[in-house]
């Protein structure tokens, strides 16, 4: 493949070079044990500390309070399941409609072994309701976990608001904010929230590394066991040239915060108001006012995400579909279908998710190729019957 | 990303005979917007009898557009008798292959085939969108018991994973996974017997603590979780000797279906996991309580 303009940053980002830079001497050079009894071990134990001192500023939090995972998954995982092994008593857990599997997966295992899993609904504009939340928090509730943004539609939760029902009735608060971070700005200090996932693919870091940011206090049982890693936090040897670039790839995040919420931000409104100029019958999908800059989930009536994608793909386009065949089930996306999304504009719904090495020139070319290829695929359809 | 063949690509990209013929001969739609995917195929015949024309409409992914495609192709030339030897089989085969999970699109194809074929038999009086034959099997695509056993038959499908790579029976809440399996039984016989792994349950003789223990777990997992798919829920109120009385949740509790359900999946699993003496009822009184669905 030639050119590629890769709109699909919420399914995973470029490692920016900056990061390759930093991790690379990590490999071959520097590939000591850090927690080895000699300093060729012990440097590279510091290396670990500044990258967790970074992170730590991204997130306005102490470097204490952040747990090094292989990646969103396990952050997610582990505070599911740690949680409630601190809280053995308690047998119900709220979270959302609208959540990753990656924590909708586990709470539905856990359903089956007799946990009470209550999942909050959202609005036709993928909005939470913090009211329901307010309804159902109860003293055998051991967990409340909801994500920061959304990674289909990029709506943003009212976290804040959330986690202060949750500290009111002391129940942990645990947010995946692996599409949040580098986005929106994160200052846990003030915050009300007990735990956040982070992933390192998702802010131009590599696949393989995450953080789970655990407040000091907050009981926690760990869920990986080996080693006394991560003050006993997590066993495992760590992944150091993962955590050394994702201190970098966290530092360049703060620092293009604002590009992401000025610059990506103006290209995403553009390419949202050229497509819905181009193509009749088009609707965005999520809350407009409160969505991650970066992110675009449009539906296209009529016609089928899979093959948009696939037309998309000819000029090199990478964005992701809600449709059914694109993920091999046969039912549209789990976000698309909470929202109430007419199974019709699920079927042809399509995200694009742009980062901050997303051009103008990039955004122009998609803008001027969709409308034909939503035009040329509605003319195969049998539902327009102007075609 | 799906590994489509050349010849898949290259119908997707450049399909042949797209559009609706004026005044066909024959016509044929199946699918929905609603279930991802539709076709209508027209078709003409020639003063000699064989299909001079035939173009598609199609709503789907590349799979769906290239089948229906080169199905256009394929009968061209064809007397009717020759169309209706066509299967879902061959389609695939002039495709090079489908993934397995695309199966269904070739069904599709084939289906909309003998649609338009019996709305020209019937003079149009089946009309292009016939209703299906047989007993609705998969209440979350449509798909009925006839369907299935064709594409079991067709295909020579063993599982029920496969039966719904190829019509998406069982592929929503998957409620009906035990009902294709025992078409599957009847269908193939022996030969799928003997893939079989796993043993018949035993009957077993349970105290009534044991019986209700059962009776809770197979609820929660076998039934819960398909009902939990369509917004409803089920709980169980008391077990009296052999009868089972449960109330509906949620969606459920104004289902139309739901005395359905009832029968012919709750029952089933119970008699097939716990005990065939089991019969379930509904239990009414508290169903109106609004409390006791949301709350625990």
């Amino acid at each position: 493949m030639e050119r590629v303009i890769y709109l699909d940053n919420n399914a995973t980002t470029k490692v920016d070079d900056a990061v390759i830079e930093e991790m690379t001497p990590y490999f071959g050079q520097w590939y000591g044990n850090p927690s080895s009894m000699h300093s060729f071990g012990g440097r590279v134990a510091k290396s670990i500390q500044e990258a967790r001192g970074r992170i730590a500023e991204l997130l306005g939090c102490q470097a204490d309070e952040i747990i090094f995972t292989s990646g969103g998954t396990e952050s997610n995982n582990t505070a599911i399941h740690g949680t409630l092994a601190a809280y053995p008593r308690k047998r119900k857990i709220i979270t959302t409609r609208v959540e990753h599997p990656a924590v909708l997966s586990p709470c539905r295992q856990l359903e089956q072994q007799g946990y009470e899993i209550y999942e909050l609904s959202v609005d036709r504009q993928g909005r939470l309701n913090a009211d329901e939340l307010a309804e159902v928090l109860d003293d055998n509730t051991a967990l409340v976990s909801i994500m920061y943004a959304n990674n289909e539609t990029g709506v943003i939760f009212p976290i804040e608001e959330i986690g202060a029902l949750c500290r009111a009735r002391g129940v942990p608060f645990h947010t995946d904010a692996v599409q949040a971070v580098g986005k929106v700005p994160i200052r846990l200090k003030d915050s009300t929230i007990d735990m956040l996932s982070l992933s390192g693919h998702k802010i131009h870091a590599p696949k393989g590394i995450g953080v789970l940011f655990v407040r000091r206090g907050v009981r926690l049982v760990p869920f990986i066991l080996g080693g006394h890693q991560e003050s006993g936090r997590r066993g495992g040897t760590e992944n150091v040239p993962g955590i050394v670039g994702l201190g970098k790839a966290a530092q360049l995040a703060q620092q293009y915060l604002n590009d992401e919420n000025t610059r990506v931000r103006a290209l995403r409104d553009a390419l949202e108001a050229k497509i819905l100029a181009t193509c009749p019958d088009s609707m965005v999908n999520g809350d407009r006012r409160n969505r991650l800059p970066n992110t675009l989930n449009v539906s296209f009536e009529y016609v089928e995400g899979e093959s948009i994608l696939m037309l998309l793909n000819q000029f090199g386009i990478c964005a992701s579909s809600g449709s059914a065949c694109t993920s091999g089930s046969l039912e549209p996306s789990h976000v698309m279908r909470a929202m109430g999304v007419p199974f019709t504009a699920a079927h042809g719904s399509v995200r694009f998710s742009l980062s901050r090495f997303t051009t103008q020139e990039e955004v122009d070319f998609v803008g001027e190729k969709i409308g034909p290829i939503i035009h040329r695929l509605r003319e195969l359809s049998p539902f327009v019957k102007s075609a | 990303m799906w590994d489509y063949t050349e010849q898949v690509m290259e119908h997707f990209l450049h399909p042949k005979n797209v559009g609706r013929i004026e005044n066909p001969d024959g016509i044929g739609e199946v699918g929905s917007l609603a279930c991802g995917d539709a076709l209508t195929f027209t078709f003409k015949l020639g003063p000699d009898g064989r299909i001079a024309d035939a173009k598609f409409q199609t709503f789907g992914c590349a799979s769906a557009i290239a089948s229906s495609s080169v199905l256009t192709e394929m009968v061209k030339g064809l007397t009717l008798e020759e169309a209706e030897k066509i299967t879902n089989r061959d389609i695939v085969e002039r495709l090079g292959g489908l993934p397995e999970q695309k199966m269904h699109c070739s069904v599709m194809g084939h289906e909309a085939l003998m649609a338009a074929i019996a709305n020209y038999r019937s003079k149009g009086k089946v009309p292009a969108s016939a209703p299906k034959t047989g007993r609705i099997v998969c209440t979350c695509f449509g798909v009925t018991d006839d369907e299935i056993r064709r594409v079991i038959r067709d295909n020579n499908l063993m599982t029920v994973e496969q039966v719904t790579n190829y019509c998406k029976a069982g592929g929503g809440c998957g409620g009906c996974k035990g009902q294709i399996e025992k078409l599957i039984e009847e269908v193939q016989g022996e030969k799928v017997r003997k893939l079989r792994s796993h043993p018949e349950p035993q009957p077993r003789k349970l105290t009534n603590i044991q019986k209700i223990a059962l009776i809770q777990e197979v609820l929660q997992q076998q039934v819960r979780p398909a009902m939990r798919a369509h917004g409803g829920d089920i709980e169980l109120i008391d077990v009296v000797g052999n009868r089972v009385l449960v109330a509906f949740r949620g969606m459920c509790a104004s289902c139309k279906l739901a005395d359905y359900t009832l029968k012919e999946i709750v029952e089933a699993k119970l008699h097939e996991y716990v005990s065939p003496d089991l019969t379930v009822e509904e239990e009414t009184d508290t169903a109106e309580r609004p409390a006791a669905g949301g709350e625990n």
